[in-house]
């Protein structure tokens, strides 16, 4: 019993020493050698142009359900005028974030993952190292670069999208004035619920790629470690994402 | 010349290399032959550093690769070229892109000389109007000269062949042979060949190591091996169930 414990705590702080290096090794990559530009933006079109149609539709119908439930909330205290401002605030600050960061973790998350545990089973990261290449440098330091200018980029989209899902439920359904839905808005929003906005999605990119990278680099043996690597990657940079934003949350409000 | 000097390696409490010695002759074939599972695509893969031993040492041309910086061991790596037991070819790249990939990355080479070093390359090893496909569009025995042209075509000093016939059938087997020699006589380089075909190998390699329980058994010339006395180098050579080697 106590050997066990003492096997799976070794186990686990080596793992985390693991998940440390290769961030670290990752970031020191991207200073040292970034990749060529071709890799980024094949990455940059993978992760963030094809997540658009997805990002699209969760903003809009995140938008439509806080505009409904923000408008019956609201007008228990006769303060419907403030939906604009509501709606706004929650995604700028917590939900553009979060979500778009949970959208594609699902969609690309899991498929970085899959592509390098595939080239680790079918021993092509090998074959990088026998050429005298580093293998991170064609394979995690364009999707790190990628991440990180992707997500801030697709929860501004997110944002904006949301907001006019709200518009539509909250002034052109249920009726609110149109100018207090944008007045109350502008008024209520400030530059650093925007700043801590795109500072999150940015760190939300870092960990994506994180997690996803390094699950596929070290990825079990045939199709079930690529299976069991990508599940463990999703669900592992979910918890990580909505953790580190709590905290980021209570750093910079 | 590679070297290796009392080699551990163990995965677990499985000990797969049990104080290996072994020296590789420089410009001429070596074959690693063994039963299965005793452990030859890792000593391969402590030949160019894949894989790091528990203990011992491993010098290429003299130089240490165990425990050495990573540039270090890439300006030693230059000097291999490697085709993998299952060929490694990046799937998502042409033929074409495939063999090209390290001229682009390792030379300065313009696209038009790198064209005509690839489509030689194939040429080399009889394949030609394929550079489009894609690996999985291709047979067993193209995939392996793919990657022989792939590991052929920065003229390494040193290649290292992981089961390059298995699973072909004897003529493509017998023609993937003639092309490591006809490749070796042509540009003289250190061959390492972990093989289970026997009697094939021995017309292929000029020197034969047989791996067991962790060590060289026997080393030597392929009459050497062929007319040996060990009983489980005559076992495996013959085939026969019945020896020191146990099937697991």
């Amino acid at each position: 019993m106590v050997q066990a414990l003492g096997h799976t705590t070794i186990k686990m702080v080596r793992e985390m020493g693991r998940l440390g290096w290769f961030m670290l090794y990752s970031l020191y990559m991207i200073v040292r050698r970034p990749g060529s530009l071709v890799h980024v933006l094949k990455q940059i079109r993978f992760i963030g142009t094809k997540s658009l149609f997805v990002i699209v539709l969760t903003a809009g119908f995140t938008g439509m359900v806080l505009g409904l439930q923000g408008y019956y909330t609201l007008t228990k205290f006769g303060s419907e005028g403030m939906l604009g401002a509501a709606v706004a605030l929650s995604l700028i600050r917590e939900l553009g974030p979060v979500l778009a960061a949970l959208m594609v973790t699902g969609r690309a998350g899991s498929a970085i993952t899959a592509e390098i545990g595939i080239m680790r089973i079918t021993e092509q990261i090998d074959a990088l190292e026998t050429m005298a290449l580093d293998p991170f440098k064609y394979l995690v330091t364009p999707k790190f670069i990628a991440a990180m200018i992707s997500l801030p980029l697709l929860c501004a989209i997110f944002d904006v999208i949301g907001i006019y899902g709200g518009w539509l439920v909250g002034v052109k359904l249920l009726g609110v004035n149109p100018g207090a839905y944008f007045y109350e808005m502008e008024k209520a929003v400030v530059w650093r619920d925007v700043y801590s906005g795109i500072m999150k999605s940015f760190s939300f990119g870092v960990i994506i790629a994180w997690i996803g990278c390094y699950k596929g680099y070290y990825a079990g043996h045939g199709a079930e470690g690529v299976s069991k690597a990508t599940t463990e990657s999703v669900v592992l940079t979910s918890v990580i994402i909505l953790v580190w934003d709590y905290f980021l949350t209570s750093v910079l409000l | 010349m590679i070297s290796l000097r009392k080699v551990h390696k163990s995965f677990g409490a499985q000990k797969v290399l049990d104080g290996l010695d072994l020296d590789i002759p420089a410009g001429k074939i070596t074959a690693i032959i063994g039963p299965s599972g005793e452990g030859k695509s890792v000593l391969l893969k402590h030949l160019i550093g894949l894989l790091q031993p528990d203990s011992g040492a491993v010098e290429v041309d003299g130089e240490s690769i165990i425990d050495v910086r990573r540039s270090e061991l890439n300006r030693i790596r230059e000097k291999f070229g490697m085709l993998f037991q299952n060929v490694a070819l990046f799937d998502s790249m042409t033929v074409f892109e495939n063999v090209a990939f390290p001229l682009q990355e390792k030379t300065s080479l313009s696209k038009e000389e790198i064209r005509g070093r690839v489509l030689s390359a194939l040429e080399d090893v009889g394949l030609k109007n394929i550079e489009t496909k894609f690996p999985d569009e291709l047979s067993g025995g193209m995939k392996k000269r793919v990657g022989l042209a792939r590991a052929v075509v920065l003229n390494p000093k040193i290649i290292l062949f992981d089961e390059p016939t298995t699973g072909l059938d004897p003529i493509i087997k017998r023609a993937i042979h003639q092309l490591i020699k006809d490749t070796h006589a042509k540009f003289g380089f250190t061959a390492v060949i972990v093989s289970h075909e026997i009697p094939e190998i021995f017309d292929v390699a000029q020197n034969v190591a047989m791996l067991f329980r962790g060590k060289i058994l026997q080393y030597g010339t392929p009459d050497e091996i062929i007319n040996s006395t060990d009983p489980a180098i005559r076992q495996f050579i013959s085939g026969s169930l019945d020896g020191p080697i146990q099937m697991v």
